[in-house]
This record gives structure tokens, C-alpha cells and sequence, in this order.
């Protein structure tokens, strides 16, 4: 055998999957330890952990910066409290159905205008776009509320669990573990899609759009398709996130809020695959707590981004990965 | 011999300057062309017109019979027309193998799968494999293309337009920037796989003794134009090639 396939023998797709298993039983050993606020919080960071993974399939793995992934978000969100509102649904699973539909749509016809830009001009159109549902959901309040927002009861999971009873209960033991197991699904799906040969088609854009034409990969198809399923995951966690929160206003739609999930993927590194996750829950244990330190939290985080941009360009788990191979080749 | 490619009054404009002017070229079955001419005589053009990189503003181009002038580049690889880059153009954070794995999921139309793994489709692995062995590559298969030599980058780039199994593949200058000691190797490394499987393969190409010693038919171009098309002692002799293009013998 040559060395080339012995390196072949050497490419498992389960190795990576090293990591995940003692993840999952931290997080779900995590409500017997922890406290019924941190688990709230960390149901928040791990929501928030699917719409970060949703957004980094297109700036990681297809090399597309989207300043307009609130608009997703906020789809997931208000379908679910318009479900509420009009259609007296309390079904779960029917709300995530519904926001996935909804998300599907919307991406469909958003994407199809965006994946013919790319670069600044991508990030400008998606941006306009998602300010054009913002200004929807804060205009049309005999609909949407405007800003008092849409209130969300806590829903029924799987036909059974109710927040009848105490409410905070409710959240921090069945709904955390629901949010975990949708989690897991998520992150298990996105892997598969970022190690499949679509997955490697979209590396190939982002590295070198003329050549991945000229090995006959349609790039605007593939960017669209890239497009679609990032908005449905980002769309999913807004689903997710609007029981938990209680109520949506119009502030999840806009662009500042795009710009969060911008943060939370560099702060995490876009460049791994587990970054956005990492990044989306420590982004959301610092935002929690500055926000309760100061009211100059956004000055807070402004410099934490400063200082991770210059200092650790490829973020949190991109700095750990180095120091790691660093150590074991010493 | 065949026809397998022809275009009709090839036109291609850009702004004033006049590219490719009515050209009628063609290239047979099993043949390796060469196309020779000074820079600026509108062989990449040509290339990229027929490749679909560029649309022409006027003319036609057949291929196996049917009118591709139209078609997007995927269609057109998928009837048989693949390329190389003057300018060597890969993916170079993948290791060649996975350059070669690339375009051979590319090619069977698995990129379309979202519900597979890349990595456990042994079949793919195995014939990036062995076409990075048939162009003497394999001991650098697990390298990012990035860190390879100016002519493995070269050699690769052929690889991967070879992996798409062409009938036609068009090389635009497979040696350019590499030292005249590899130029040899590489084009025998190329001109071996070719001729074996008998794709008929253009070669832009602008060293004399390249472009005399592998190819069967030389195309001439000179502003736009095709000025001689014929065999290599042909195009020896042929005067106006020699005061166009090569020089007079004196000079060379």
C-alpha cells in the first residue's frame, strides 16, 4: 500500500464524532446540577447555537456573509405566535412545522434574489431584506402587535407536557430537554450535510468559484439550496426561542439582531464546525450578564469584539485547536 | 477522421477590440491541436467561448453534432468539454486528492446529495486515487494543492479536468511558469494519458519545441484570426507563420 492509501484507510467519518457524545451527556446531566435560571440560560445559548449553525453553512462552509438572518429567526418566531393568535394552536411540533413552511417560503424567494450577489453586495441585499420584514412586523400591529409584540403561551410537547403548573418548572426540565433533543438533531443533520458531497461542493465555491463551474457545479443552484436550508435552521430557532421568551417583538427582525448572530459565529470561530455552537452560548452567557453589570453592555461586547477580531481571529474554538495540536506535537 | 468540435464564424467583442474574429475552427476526433499565436491573438478567448467562460456575440459552436452555443458551462461538461487554467486554478485548501474526489463527485452527480457522506464513498476515493497515480501524483495526495510545486499544481489542474472524463479537454498552457526541465515530464505525462484514452485534447501553448514535438496539427492565430492551420512540418515551413509568431530562424 502507498502512503496516499493509507491515508484513505485513515479518513472515518465517525472520528470527529468524538466529541459530541460526552457533550450530550454534560447537557443533559446539566439540570440535575445546575439551577433552574443557568438551565434557562443555556436552553437560550443553545437555541440561539442552531441559528448560528443554520447562518455559518453560509458564511463558513459556502463563503457568504449574511447581515439579514434576523428575518429567518423572526419568520420561525411570528408564525408560531400567529399560529397562536389565529389558528389557537398549542401543539409543539405544530409550530415548528409551521415555522419551517413558512421559512421554507420565505428563504425560497429571498434566496433567489440574494444567491445572484455575493460579497458586500450579498450582505447589503440580505440585510434590506430582512429590514423589510422588520418594518412589516413593526407597521402592521393590528396583525403582528408592532412593538408590544405577540404573546406565546407555553405550549404542549408531544401531545402531553404542559406548562399548566409551574411555569419556570416547565421550562427548565421538559422544555430544555426538548430543546436539547432538537439541538442534537440539528447538529447531527448539519454535520452530515457539511461532510456530504454538497457539502464539499459549497467548500469548492467558496474557495474558488471558476474552477467549481468548470467541474460542472451549478454555483447559483447549490448557493440557493445553501441558502434555503440555513434559513430554515436560523428559521427553527426562532420557533424555539418565542415559548421560551414568552413574546416576539419586532426587535428579533432587525438588522442589529443579524449582527448578532454575525458575533456570535466569529466570537466562536466560523472556520470549525462546532465555533458557531460555542460561540452562540458564550455569546449568550456574556450578553445576560452584561447586560445585568451595566447598561453600557453593548460598549462591553463592542470591546470584546475588538479585542477577539485583533487577538483571536479564529475565535474560541479556533485558538483551542491550535494550542491543542500545539501540545500534543510537543 | 471525425468532427467532434467545430465552431462557425466564432465572434467575440470586447468593446472596440475585436477578439476572436469569425473564426472556423475545429478539432477531430483523437487528435492533440495545438494552438499557437503571440499573446493578444485570442486563444484564451477562443477556449473560454467554447468552454462556456464567455458567451460569443456572434457564431456558432457544434459539438458531437449538436449546437452547444447556448449551453451553460455544467452542460457543456456533461456532453465532454473540459479545461485547464493558464493561470493554475484549484481548490487549494483540499489535499489533490480531495481536488480529484471533487470533481468526480461532480461528474457521477453526487454533489447533489445532501444526505451522504463524502468520505465513506470508497469507489470515488479509489478512482481520485488512480487518476492522481496515472498522472504520477499519488505521492502527494494527502498535500493541500496550495503547497504543491508550480508543475504538480499544473499536472493537478489537468487531473482534475481529466476526472471529468472529457472527450474534448482543452489545456491552456500546461507549462507555463514551470522550469524547461519539467516541462518535458509534464507533457509526457499528459500526452500518455491522452493519447491512451484517446481524448482529443487543444493545447494553448507557447513554447515552439512543445507545441512541434506532441502534437499532430498546429492552429496559427493572429489578432483574432486563424492565420495557418496544418500538420507541424507545415507549419514550419509556412512563411507567415515564421514572421508572425516564431521569428525568422535567426532570431530563434
Amino acid at each position: 500500500m502507498t502512503t496516499a492509501a493509507l491515508a484513505l484507510e485513515h479518513r472515518s467519518p465517525v472520528r470527529t464524532l468524538g466529541w459530541a457524545i460526552p457533550a450530550l451527556v454534560i447537557l443533559v446531566a446539566l439540570p440535575w446540577v445546575a439551577d433552574q435560571y443557568q438551565t434557562i440560560l443555556l436552553a437560550y445559548g443553545l437555541i440561539m447555537g442552531i441559528a448560528a449553525l443554520g447562518f455559518n453553512l453560509l458564511l463558513g462552509y459556502t463563503g457568504l456573509l449574511s447581515f439579514g438572518h434576523s428575518a429567518y429567526f423572526g419568520v420561525g418566531a411570528y408564525s408560531v405566535a400567529l399560529m397562536v393568535k389565529y389558528l389557537d394552536v398549542t401543539s409543539m411540533e405544530l409550530f415548528l412545522a409551521g415555522a419551517v413552511v413558512a421559512c421554507v417560503l420565505v428563504t425560497a424567494v429571498f434566496g433567489f434574489a440574494c444567491v445572484r450577489y455575493t460579497r458586500i453586495f450579498f450582505g447589503i441585499l440580505t440585510m434590506a431584506l430582512s429590514q423589510v420584514l422588520w418594518s412589516l412586523a413593526f407597521k402592521f400591529f393590528w396583525v403582528t402587535g408592532g412593538t408590544d409584540g405577540l404573546r406565546v403561551p407555553t405550549p404542549t410537547l408531544l401531545g402531553v407536557l404542559t406548562g399548566a403548573g409551574d411555569k419556570i418548572e416547565f421550562l427548565a426540565t421538559a422544555y430544555y430537554y426538548y430543546v436539547l433533543a432538537i439541538f442534537a438533531v440539528c447538529v447531527a443533520v448539519m454535520w452530515v450535510i457539511v461532510n456530504s458531497p454538497f457539502g464539499r461542493a459549497l467548500q469548492a465555491i467558496r474557495d474558488n468559484e471558476v474552477r467549481a463551474a468548470f467541474v460542472g457545479i451549478q454555483i447559483r443552484k447549490y448557493r440557493w439550496v445553501a441558502f434555503l436550508v440555513s434559513g430554515v435552521f436560523t428559521g427553527l430557532a426562532g420557533a424555539l426561542w418565542v415559548p421560551l421568551n414568552g413574546l416576539t417583538t419586532p426587535d428579533i427582525m432587525h438588522w442589529t439582531f443579524s449582527g448578532e448572530i454575525v458575533f456570535m459565529t466569529v466570537l466562536g470561530g466560523f472556520r470549525s464546525f462546532t465555533g458557531p455552537v460555542i460561540g452562540a452560548i458564550v455569546f449568550n452567557y456574556l450578553k445576560t450578564y452584561a447586560v445585568g453589570y451595566t447598561v453600557y453592555w453593548q460598549l462591553l461586547l463592542g470591546v470584546v469584539l475588538v479585542i477577539l477580531v485583533v487577538s483571536l481571529p479564529t475565535g474560541i474554538v479556533g485558538t483551542f485547536e491550535r494550542l491543542w495540536t500545539r501540545r500534543r506535537s510537543r | 477522421m471525425t468532427v467532434l468540435l467545430e465552431t462557425r464564424a466564432l465572434v467575440k467583442q470586447f468593446g472596440e477590440f475585436r477578439a476572436v474574429d469569425r473564426v472556423d475552427f475545429r478539432v477531430e476526433e483523437g487528435e492533440v491541436l495545438a494552438l499557437i499565436g503571440s499573446n493578444g491573438a485570442g486563444k484564451t478567448t477562443l477556449v473560454n467561448l467554447i468552454s462556456g467562460l464567455l458567451r460569443p456575440d456572434a457564431g456558432q459552436i457544434v459539438f458531437r453534432g449538436a449546437d452547444v452555443t447556448t449551453q451553460s458551462v455544467h452542460e457543456r461538461i456533461a456532453a465532454g468539454i473540459a479545461r485547464s487554467f493558464q493561470l493554475v486554478n484549484l481548490f487549494d485548501q483540499l489535499s489533490a486528492l480531495d481536488n480529484v474526489a471533487l470533481a468526480i463527485f461532480s461528474r457521477q452527480g453526487k454533489t447533489r446529495k445532501l444526505w451522504a457522506l463524502a468520505e465513506a464513498d470508497r469507489p470515488v476515493w479509489q478512482e481520485a486515487l488512480e487518476i492522481l497515480a496515472t498522472f504520477r501524483m499519488d505521492g502527494k495526495a494527502t498535500v493541500p494543492a496550495g503547497g504543491l510545486s508550480q508543475g504538480e499544481r499544473k499536472l493537478l489542474d489537468v487531473a482534475i479536468a481529466y476526472a471529468l472524463r472529457p472527450r474534448l479537454l482543452f489545456l491552456d498552457e500546461p507549462t507555463s511558469g514551470v522550469s524547461t526541465r519539467e516541462k518535458a515530464p509534464i507533457m509526457d505525462t499528459i500526452s500518455a494519458v491522452v493519447r491512451s484514452e484517446r481524448i482529443s485534447a487543444a493545447i494553448i501553448e507557447h513554447d515552439m519545441d512543445v507545441v512541434f514535438s506532441y502534437s499532430d496539427r498546429i492552429v496559427a492565430m493572429h489578432q483574432g484570426a486563424i492565420l495557418a492551420d496544418g500538420t507541424p512540418d507545415e507549419i514550419r515551413r509556412d512563411e507567415r507563420v515564421l514572421t508572425t509568431l516564431i521569428g525568422t530562424p535567426e532570431t530563434r
